[in-house]
């Protein structure tokens, strides 16, 4: 209990936080709700990132920087090629574009690392994010380009009974929220029923034990890296229809490290929750709080989702560095 | 044969202790630092020294800074830009609100303001390392940038959020052509060259190389972690802010909000890993190769009769830096320097095989 009291006090003051702006009256509880969903659809997309963070974390003990730049090249791959051919064709193309991207990673950067402290591969994804930020632009070139999910823009009223005035969702949020929950089943249930799905999670337990019994690291990472790949299509192409595929993606997918520093570096759940949380709480922390603090320290302007983020990381950092549900790690710094 | 150390016997302590232990090597130095400060001013060209000379001096200096963090002491940060705005903003404020106040005098403080900055978000290092320092750092770097870009007083209430700087004036001497600016900047960069030298191989810099080569192991012999590791991103920071405040003043000029953001971060980083990690030489080198490859890119392509479009070059030096990085930490972890140092090896042998 001792040891939970920072993280409780910590939720406690979140969820505070949270509730302020309703409790104050600061705010109409419909437009209240409909920041928060706002939130909860932007914290779908980071979490679609972070699953690819987890995901090749938890197999390889590596922590992927590329994750962005992968992304961002999955989603310039099908924009681009969206415009002579079908979409769907498009996509699966770029599905295989990366399970290519997966083979030649392992090939060139990872097998040649094997063993090297976590640092080091982190400095080596950084190249590999750099590298593919290059490619692809110099590929697919560097405008802002769209990838059209045929879902039509136009905002939707729901709950006008409920709330005065009704609340505004767009229907490609909703999109990508139910495709974010497919995909996290699929996940599940690929890494619980299937053999190779159990290999993975041999080697994410235990590299050497799982190598002793016959399971082929090289091609597991392969693997992972390939799904990683798909889970960077698939949020390559939500964030491309929301926001045009365009180079700060690969900026705005930074966000996914302090998701997953909240949920937990091998969690599933941890990286999906983590981006909720992380979602909801800038967008909260920008509508209620940034215009507080503008009139209080007089500053020139809002953007306190470009840190809260990372601030909130931090702050989790200190007083549970696991994470909300990740494996407790006993280390010695 | 380049190389006979015949003779050369180390009679004392402190000839055994010296900086160059070798004649041929401070001969060579002396020979290089007689040549920066006296023949380059005559050789080169205005655009070389605006383009090249000058970013390359300040950014070696920043590159030594995050390697007194990042090489010596094996704790890792994605913010360095950060304390790099701390310093120039910091330089700003003092020049702007403490009247008749010197540049260099401005400089240290800047300095030291970077140092307590950049110590205040080392604290969680004390707790956490690797890969969840990384994101700490990263956090210093996005609320660092956005507390300039938002706060008016840092930027003394300009509407529009850069700020510009004056002409130095020190001590009576205009620093207003490029040629006095590399002047000034040279100085300052030996000196804080010879300074990390001695630094890392003193005590302090040996607490630092045991901490990062074994921390339980350092905590053993008796060093405290929470002071070297601190002192570590303080005097890292100290560096870095110099540097910083060099930057806006005499490279700028004037800079924007986000003139210090997340990519001259990675840069920097991108510099100590081509460079060589641990190494004071591999600075340079690494600063050198990221400030001057863009603009090889730039140009070569065009001598050769197939100009290259802006960005495409930028595309190509950023597929460049990361297939080199992955180059480095696979072949060599060490660097340049590394390269160097052999190089170094066989010349003193050469002709002969031992």
């Amino acid at each position: 209990m001792k040891r939970h009291l920072p993280i409780i006090i910590l939720i406690a003051a979140l969820l505070a936080g949270l509730a302020a702006p309703l409790a104050t009256g600061a705010s109409a509880p419909g437009f209240f709700v409909e920041v928060l969903l706002g939130g909860l659809m932007a914290g779908v997309l980071y979490s679609l990132v972070a699953l690819g963070f987890v995901l090749i974390f938890k197999a390889s003990g590596v922590f992927n920087f590329a994750q962005g730049a992968m992304v961002l090249f999955a989603a310039l791959s099908v924009a681009r090629m969206a415009e002579v051919m079908p979409l769907w064709v498009a996509a699966l193309l770029g599905v295989g574009i990366m399970v290519l991207l997966a083979i030649v990673v392992e090939r060139v950067v990872l097998r040649p690392l094997v063993n090297q402290e976590g640092v080091v591969l982190l400095m080596a994804t950084l190249g590999v994010s750099y590298f593919l930020d290059g490619f692809g632009q110099s590929v697919w070139g560097s405008d802002i380009y769209e990838i059209n999910l045929g879902l039509s823009k136009a905002p939707v009223l729901i709950l006008r009974n409920v709330f005065q005035g009704g609340i505004l969702i767009n229907k490609d949020d909703v999109a990508a929220a139910v495709v974010a929950v497919l995909l996290v089943v699929a996940l599940a249930l690929f890494f619980q029923k299937t053999a190779t799905g159990r290999a993975l999670r041999a080697v994410a337990d235990d590299h050497q034990a799982a190598q002793s019994v016959g399971i082929p690291l090289n091609r597991i990472w392969v693997i992972v890296w390939s799904v990683a790949g798909v889970v960077a299509v698939v949020a390559g192409m939500m964030w491309g229809s929301k926001l045009g595929v365009q180079f700060s993606i690969s900026q705005v997918a930074l966000k996914a490290l302090p998701v997953v520093i909240l949920g937990g570096f091998t969690s599933i759940p941890g990286a999906i929750i983590g981006g909720l949380i992380i979602g909801v709480g800038e967008k909260m922390a920008e509508v209620f709080l940034g215009p507080v603090m503008v009139r209080t320290f007089d500053l020139a302007g809002g953007g306190i989702e470009n840190w809260f983020a990372y601030v909130l990381a931090l702050l989790f950092l200190l007083v549970r560095p696991e994470g909300l549900f990740g494996e407790r790690i006993i280390d010695r710094v | 044969m380049f190389y006979r150390e015949n003779g050369q016997f180390k009679r004392t302590y402190r000839q055994d202790e010296a900086l160059l232990p070798i004649a041929q090597d401070r001969i060579v130095m002396l020979a290089l630092l007689v040549f920066a400060f006296v023949g380059v001013p005559f050789l080169a060209s205005n655009y070389l020294f605006l383009s090249i000379l000058n970013p390359f001096l300040i950014m070696a200096l920043a590159a030594i800074g995050l390697n007194l963090l990042v090489g010596y002491c094996g704790q890792i940060s994605i913010g360095h830009a950060a304390f790099m705005s701390v310093g120039a903003y910091a330089a700003y404020n003092l020049m702007l609100r403490v009247p008749n106040l010197s540049f260099l005098v401005a400089l240290v403080l800047a300095g030291l303001i970077a140092a307590l900055v950049g110590m205040l978000f080392g604290i969680p290092s004390l707790r956490i390392k690797g890969l969840y320092l990384a994101v700490a750092t990263l956090a210093a770097q996005f609320f660092i940038d956005w507390m300039f870009a938002r706060v008016k007083w840092f930027t003394g209430y300009q509407s529009s959020g850069s700020v510009s700087t004056p002409v130095l004036n020190l001590f009576g001497w205009q620093l207003d052509s490029p040629v006095k600016k590399y002047l000034f900047l040279l100085a300052v960069v030996t000196v804080f060259t010879l300074l990390a030298r001695n630094l890392v191989r003193g005590h302090i810099g040996r607490a630092w190389m045991a901490i990062r080569d074994m921390d339980v192991a350092a905590e053993v012999i008796g060093i405290r972690p929470v002071y070297a590791k601190l002192t570590a991103f303080a005097v890292s920071s100290f560096y870095v802010g110099v540097a910083g405040a060099l930057w806006g003043f005499v490279y700028l000029g004037s800079w924007e909000p986000l003139a210090f953001n997340i990519n001259m971060s990675l840069d920097l980083l991108f510099m100590i890993i081509i460079g060589g990690m641990g190494s004071i030489l591999g600075s340079y080198f690494g600063a050198l190769f990221i400030v001057a490859l863009p603009i090889v890119l730039d140009r070569v392509p065009a001598w050769v009769g197939a100009p290259l479009s802006t960005a495409m070059a930028s595309h190509l030096a950023s597929m460049i830096f990361g297939t080199l990085i992955v180059f480095f930490l696979i072949v060599e972890p060490h660097g340049l320097a590394r390269l160097w140092a052999i190089g170094k090896e066989k010349l003193r042998l050469w002709p002969f095989p031992h």
